[in-house]
């Protein structure tokens, strides 16, 4: 943890996570079907990334 | 991006600042929000409505005139205003007013579209829908709650932002999704706080800053009243009123021939602000999701039963009718709806932990939060991060 992160590290994930979940916003819209298939996909990536994090932060930390 | 320590300070002043001004309004719009997301289904369920049976002999559709007549006689003394199709089901709604000006409905009606039958009428003015959705978009204080509760909503988007902005130096000591656990409760609800907001960030931004067009749906309807709508009416103006009025099925018969890749969505009757008294004026939608939410008024001669006008709409209504579905979330079925649920509570623990995080350190200043995140502990300007980066 005491290294620098750079600009990119910190904003990649949030950058992707963003892209992706405009995505999820706009493809609802132009049609049914595969179109709202794409949209409940990619709006599950924000929610598996917090997921991910809470569960890592769990079975890492050291107990208190 | 290069942030200064000063340039910093005043960034994260700005978020919590804006943070305080609104959370309290914002957290009463989420809890609002959450129940109406299924507000269709809620109506439903409540048993404001009743779903039209699956299965009927009707040979032909129903005279839609006779509805019309059937809620006119059901309450005489008041005037037929709109006359509405469901999304979902073979349903019409008919909406009655004291007048045909009145802003209120007095009672709403619905009725099998196939074959005419009375279904149920839909509660005015009270039930749990209204009182929510009446919280949510007015706080019970009128146009001026609705005015009120948009400034926050712009608040509010002054804060996602200056929270975005404050996000990359909180993270420059720790990787994406990093929750300290281990060192203190509010260390770790500072990086839950920022890791929800940040990754919920484009979500919430959408749904606030449609939410703040729609509040402006009343000032912007009227003003196209005014304007555009008074604009199709004015060769009518001097004419003396209508001796007989066409029944609304001829209305129907001639919009659909005259655009046949259209689908009426609602009708606004003679003596409606919308319709003028010479006129109908009937409201066509799309057929694909996104052209399905826009409109297209034409405007119906009640006499003759010919199209007199018809008009795309102006951009700012057609930005309010693509605005609503991105803050409703009713555009891409029951997981969309659940995930806008999901979102929502998520949404809800970051304005909590926000509350939390001030009232932990509220006496802190910002560079005590940088010496807490360690981030600010080496000595040259730490707030510029390096060269290579975007």
């Amino acid at each position: 943890m005491s290294v620098l992160q750079t600009t990119r590290q910190i904003w990649a994930a949030p950058i992707v996570l963003g892209i992706v979940s405009a995505i999820g916003l706009v493809s609802a819209l132009l049609g049914d079907g595969i179109w709202d298939a794409l949209s409940w996909m990619a709006f599950t990536a924000p929610i598996a990334a917090i997921l991910w994090a809470i569960a890592r932060a769990i079975s890492h930390s050291p107990s208190l | 991006m290069v942030l200064t320590a000063e340039s910093f300070r005043r960034w994260y002043l700005t978020h919590k600042w804006t943070s305080l001004i609104c959370t309290l309004f914002l957290l009463m719009l989420c809890l609002t929000g959450l129940p109406l997301i299924f507000r269709h289904e809620l109506t439903f369920w409540l048993g404001d409505a009743i779903e039209p049976p699956e299965h009927v002999s009707a040979s032909a559709p129903a005279n839609v005139d006779a509805l019309i007549q059937d809620a006119k006689g059901r309450r005489p003394q008041d005037a037929v205003k709109f006359l509405t199709k469901d999304d979902d089901y073979p349903m019409w709604f008919v909406s009655l007013g004291d007048t045909p000006t009145a802003r209120e409905n007095s009672a709403i009606f619905t009725y099998d579209q196939r074959t005419g039958e009375f279904l149920k009428e839909y509660p005015v003015g009270h039930g749990l829908i209204y009182i929510l959705l009446t919280l949510h978009v007015e706080m019970f204080a009128g146009l001026w709650g609705t005015l009120f509760l948009g400034a926050m909503g712009l608040v509010f988007v002054a804060s996602v932002v200056s929270g975005i902005v404050v996000y990359g130096p909180f993270m420059r000591k720790l990787p994406f999704g990093a929750i300290r656990r281990a060192r203190s409760t509010r260390l770790a609800w500072l990086d839950l706080h920022n890791l929800l907001g940040i990754v919920t960030v484009t979500w919430v931004l959408v749904v606030g800053v449609t939410g703040v067009i729609n509040t402006l749906d009343r000032p912007l309807l009227s003003y196209w009243q005014m304007t555009e709508i008074t604009d199709m009416l004015t060769p009518w103006k001097d004419q003396p009123a209508p001796t007989k009025v066409v029944p609304v099925d001829e209305v129907i018969r001639t919009v659909e021939t005259a655009a046949p890749d259209l689908a009426v969505r609602f009708i606004t009757f003679p003596g409606t602000p919308f319709a003028g008294p010479h006129h109908y004026m009937v409201f066509m939608r799309g057929q694909t999701p996104l052209t399905g939410r826009l409109l297209t008024p034409m405007l119906v001669h009640a006499e003759t039963a010919q199209v007199s006008d018809s008009r795309h709409l102006p951009w700012y209504l057609t930005a309010l009718l693509l605005s609503q579905p991105l803050h409703f979330g009713d555009y891409g079925g029951l997981p969309l709806q659940l995930l806008w649920l999901v979102l929502d509570l998520i949404t809800i623990v970051v304005l909590i932990s926000g509350l939390y995080l001030w009232w932990q350190k509220r006496k802190s200043s910002a560079e005590d939060l940088l010496m807490q995140t360690e981030w600010a502990a080496k000595s040259d300007y730490p707030l510029e991060p390096s060269a290579e980066a975007r």
